[in-house]
């Protein structure tokens, strides 16, 4: 039989996306449902002094208002990791007293019997302050500047290997600059929504998540309902990129004030309210300090981060965490300190840590490079790592030699003039830049269950959910594999939390975490058909050896004798059952985080766990030594800019991104994936930025026509290649995670480009033509 | 549009939603359009009570035809036909992306033509043909821009899709858009954020060349 498994198949559920069929979360119409609106403060800091509501309760339609005076009691979450479910603000459980932390905090849910006059009512509502003065600007709160124990989830964010304060005293050549990231916002299409409906003491929740087992963990602890009579769904999810990997207010708010005004509620944020109240990634300050040969070899590396979190959460935007790691150096010192500002909480955002770290230490390996007039490239290529220096252990795979030269040559590094401000073509200046891709190989624990039934088709059931990154196609094509049975005989359930409970969508890791857990289960059900065709005296197989026995093409057959077997469909009708099933759960873990998801009793995960106990493909993959190895992708990025030399606008021309990213599971939907990260890459380069307020903290730029993301117009000629060997190591399939590389690197190598185009080097982002000047 | 529809006073500390009525988030869009910023200010104006009853919204029975399918809706004058679209109707293949027609991913064909439906009262459109992404197929046969962004792979989460299918059919329909750079100025007017503008193009290249 083929394998399914790195063919570029149609998405399997593009069909009911271009037919505008796919349910996304505020699609639900509970009967007897109401709309919710969302009131936010409109100050940064200080106390909310009185609510008026009586000209909103007078207003057509009104059905409640909901704020701290009269909402129900919260309980503290019991998990803090995205896998389990991390609510956004833990110091501020939405609507239970008075105070105010940052400029569009929800401080109150009005519900009308229509969306017209539920947002009337809500323009109605009036509230007064105390104003207290705000903490802004980040560059004038340094002074409460603090160094935080360990970024998410317990990661090792202060590294320190050698001596390297005093490596770079004796160094040859000293270099040392700061770079600068705004704020970005993830403003994914889909505006975050929820749909809450109670049956009794049950809660139905149709909510845009990144995670449904980790927003129904979250509701259950924070309302105090039990797991089981919490159900959260997310079949379609309009992108993440971060912002719907924790769980924010409105998710927990539409549940209360459903609860309050005994009727399904449906909230969804208005995209000015996803500036404030969803997340966004954090601005930072970074320094970064080499010490080197003058042949460039990198003796000293130190890169110290200041970010920005709220005063209601600890958010580290670790944008050291591959320094470390990227270039063979002897003395390392990554460092990472924190400001708190009366601003709406950070999070996750495609990359976090290694999009705004790669651009200053890359933008710095950039400026060596022509201080030291060497290509940037041999500059790499000096440093190249062959291990992890910091753990000290061996990549599990790592190409990325092959990927400078690929990447090279299909941009044409070869014609590139050194000299800055030299190439030219027609009226422009022309630009080439490049720099390294880096992001961690995530895999983390999943289970799934699967289903044969005796007409001939499989389902799969997975509580991890796709965002839009293919996780549907790719996990059909595993599971084909896995079966033996062709993609259209394969039913992928996911984004329903009753399912056995798979991976977050977050940190690359889906596909490396549930495939394997998948597969498992499907190998799993074809264990269980094995004993049962040896057992029936009436089967071709009775008598035989398990291990002579194998599965291809709808049939189990001896394994040298393919003729002796039947198909699945002749031994369940014999047998006289209508399905088998099998649920697997693969306990492997790549991450550095510490995890503490344990199954609970008496759930589908717990019996995943049992049944995974006499699973061969389980025990095998789980009984790989990993221990020596460190699972990292990298790639290479290489741009070509256009830079108008009167007006300095700069349009990137072409860019092309080489990835090993191990297995490609579907090139036409991996090159997508990489592209999507590209494109952001070139909006975080040129063009996106939030712009807050300086006098009263208020987000300035919160919409899409003062947020600019890339459209199509700005688009370059884009080419993507992979590597494409797969991991010997991560799991039988062989497949690292691919949705965050793609954007890492990129912005430098436009930023480089861009240097090389003008001779001007802009050390803060975006790079917007007033910077050129 | 009927001046007793608005809320009373446009109220600084009225902090909704959007901040702002449907009426005066139009006005913005145009504004904003200009590139000039309308964050409210902190003023005094939090203490300000207000004493006038609000305005009674008003509703009218309004005939749309979407799809060929004629439907009467006795609907609040406010609703935009986004909304008519997924709330009233109930077909929400037409998506919210920015209620403000910023993102395109509301764009449906009324007469052929495509507009951003978050920008216009669905009360103006009795009488249109209005076709969404639900009526572009033919049973099970899908329109040939439907298969064209299947095969291309011209999206990844699929809620720009829609509005994207929709203005690109617009676009076939203007008969302006020449050469790739056409296509890609024309259908700047749709974001997505996932970013398959390249499939994009070239599955509109497909349909556009048959």
């Amino acid at each position: 039989m083929n394998e399914v498994v790195g063919k570029p198949i149609d998405r399997v559920d593009g069909r009911l996306k271009v037919t505008g069929k796919a349910t996304y979360s505020a699609e639900y119409f509970p009967k007897n449902m109401v709309y919710g609106v969302l009131v936010l403060s409109t100050i940064a800091k200080g106390r909310i002094k009185n609510i008026d509501s009586r000209q909103a309760e007078r207003a057509p339609g009104f059905v409640g208002i909901m704020s701290y005076k009269n909402s129900m009691s919260l309980h503290f979450p019991q998990s803090s990791d995205p896998g389990s479910g991390k609510f956004a603000e833990k110091d501020l459980l939405p609507m239970q007293n008075d105070r105010i932390f940052y400029d569009g905090q929800a401080v109150a849910v009005v519900m009308a019997e229509t969306f017209e006059q539920a947002e009337h009512a809500a323009s109605l509502v009036k509230i007064g302050y105390e104003i207290e003065k705000p903490a802004i600007k980040l560059e004038e709160n340094l002074s409460t500047k603090y160094k935080p124990v360990s970024g998410l989830g317990g990661a090792k964010i202060q590294v320190s290997r050698g001596v390297a304060d005093a490596a770079l005293q004796t160094s040859e050549v000293k270099f040392e600059q700061t770079y600068t990231t705004p704020v970005y916002h993830h403003n994914a299409m889909e505006p975050h929504a929820t749909v809450a409906e109670w049956n009794g003491d049950k809660l139905m929740v149709y909510d845009a998540t990144q995670s449904v087992a980790g927003s129904k963990n979250l509701l259950s602890s924070m309302l105090g309902v039990p797991p089981d009579k919490v159900n959260v769904t997310a079949l379609y999810i309009g992108g993440g990129f971060g912002s719907k990997g924790f769980s924010w207010p409105n998710t927990v708010l539409t549940a209360m004030a459903a609860k309050q005004v005994n009727r399904p509620v449906k909230l969804a944020l208005a995209r000015q309210q996803m500036f404030t109240t969803a997340g966004r990634r954090s601005q930072t300050i970074q320094k970064i300090s080499f010490g080197a040969t003058s042949a460039g070899k990198l003796n000293a590396i130190k890169h110290d981060t200041t970010s920005e979190s709220s005063f209601v959460d600890e958010f580290v935007e670790q944008a050291g965490v591959a320094t470390s790691i990227i270039y063979s150096c002897p003395n390392v010192e990554v460092s990472h300190s924190l400001v708190r500002l009366n601003r709406g909480t950070p999070c996750p955002t495609r990359a976090p840590g290694e999009a705004p770290g790669t651009y200053a230490l890359e933008v710095a390996m950039d400026e060596l490079a022509f201080e030291l007039k060497m290509d940037p490239v041999q500059l790499r290529l000096v440093n190249y790592a062959d291990t992890d220096e910091d753990k000290k252990k061996q990549f599990s795979s790592k190409s990325l030699i092959e990927c400078y030269r690929r990447g090279a040559e299909a941009i044409g590094w070869s014609q590139r003039n050194p000299q800055p401000r030299s190439m030219r073509e027609g009226n422009y200046l022309v630009g080439y830049g490049m720099a390294t891709a880096t992001y961690p190989a995530n895999r983390s624990a999943s289970s799934a269950k699967a289903i044969l039934y005796a007409d001939g088709h499989a389902e799969i059931m997975c509580a991890t959910q796709d965002i839009g990154t293919g996780t549907y196609t790719v996990m059909t094509q595993a599971a084909a594999d896995a079966f033996g049975l062709p993609v259209e005989k394969i039913q992928v359930k996911l984004g329903n939390s009753e399912y056995p409970k798979g991976a977050n969508s977050g940190g690359s890791q889906v596909t490396a975490s549930v495939g394997p857990a998948i597969r498992a289960a499907a190998l799993g059900v074809l264990e269980k058909l094995k004993k049962m065709a040896i057992l029936d005296n009436t089967s071709p197989l009775h008598g035989h050896k398990e291990e002579d026995i194998v599965a291809s093409d709808g049939r189990i057959h001896l394994k040298d004798n393919a003729d002796r077997g039947e198909t699945y469909t002749q031994l369940l009708n014999r047998q006289g059952l209508q399905k088998v099933e099998a649920l697997a759960k693969t306990n492997v873990s790549t991450r550095q985080q510490t995890e503490s998801n344990p199954a609970a009793a008496g759930s589908a995960d717990a019996a995943a766990e049992e049944e995974s106990k006499t699973n061969p493909a389980v025990q095998e993959d789980e009984h790989v030594d990993r221990k020596p190895y460190t699972f990292h992708s990298f790639g290479a990025q290489f741009v070509k800019v256009l830079v108008d030399p009167v007006l300095n606008t700069v349009k990137v021309d072409k860019a092309v991104a080489v990835m090993d990213i191990g297995k490609v599971m579907n090139i036409k939907l991996a090159k997508n994936q990489i592209m999507g990260g590209m494109i952001f890459g070139i909006g975080m380069a040129l063009m996106e930025e939030t712009a807050y307020d300086p006098n009263n903290g208020r987000v300035v730029t919160r919409d899409l026509a003062q947020y600019l993301v890339p459209v199509n117009a700005d688009m370059p000629q884009l080419e993507v290649q992979f590597i494409d060997v797969p991991d010997p190591y991560i799991s039988p399939i062989g497949a690292r995670g691919i949705g965050e590389i793609g954007i890492t690197g990129i912005t430098v190598a436009i930023n480089n480009a861009i240097y090389h185009a003008t001779g001007k080097r802009v050390r803060d982002l975006p790079v917007t033509l007033d910077k050129l000047i | 549009m009927d001046e007793n529809h608005d809320p009373p006073i446009e109220d600084e500390s009225s902090s909704s939603s959007s901040g702002t009525s449907r009426r005066g988030f139009l006005t913005q869009v145009a504004v904003a359009g200009a590139g000039l910023t309308l964050a409210p200010l902190l003023t005094g104006a939090q203490e300000i009570i207000l004493e006038t009853p609000p305005a009674q919204p008003q509703t009218s029975m309004v005939i749309l035809t979407v799809n060929g399918q004629k439907h009467t809706l006795n609907m609040d004058e406010r609703t935009t036909l986004l909304d008519a679209l997924r709330e009233n109707l109930a077909m929400p293949g037409t998506k919210k992306g920015c209620d403000h027609g910023q993102c395109g991913a509301c764009t449906v064909l009324v007469n052929g033509r495509r507009i951003n439906s978050c920008l216009t009262f669905a009360a103006m459109h009795q009488g249109d043909e209005i076709t969404t992404i639900e009526g572009l197929a033919k049973g099970d046969e899908l329109h040939p821009m439907q298969a064209a962004f299947l095969k291309h792979d011209a999206f990844q989460c699929g809620y720009c899709t829609p509005g994207q299918i929709c203005s690109a059919v617009g676009l076939i329909n203007e008969g302006h858009a020449k050469t790739d750079a056409d296509i890609r100025e024309l259908m700047s007017g749709n974001i997505c954020r996932c970013g398959a503008y390249q499939n994009i193009v070239e599955a509109i290249k497909e349909v556009k060349n048959v």
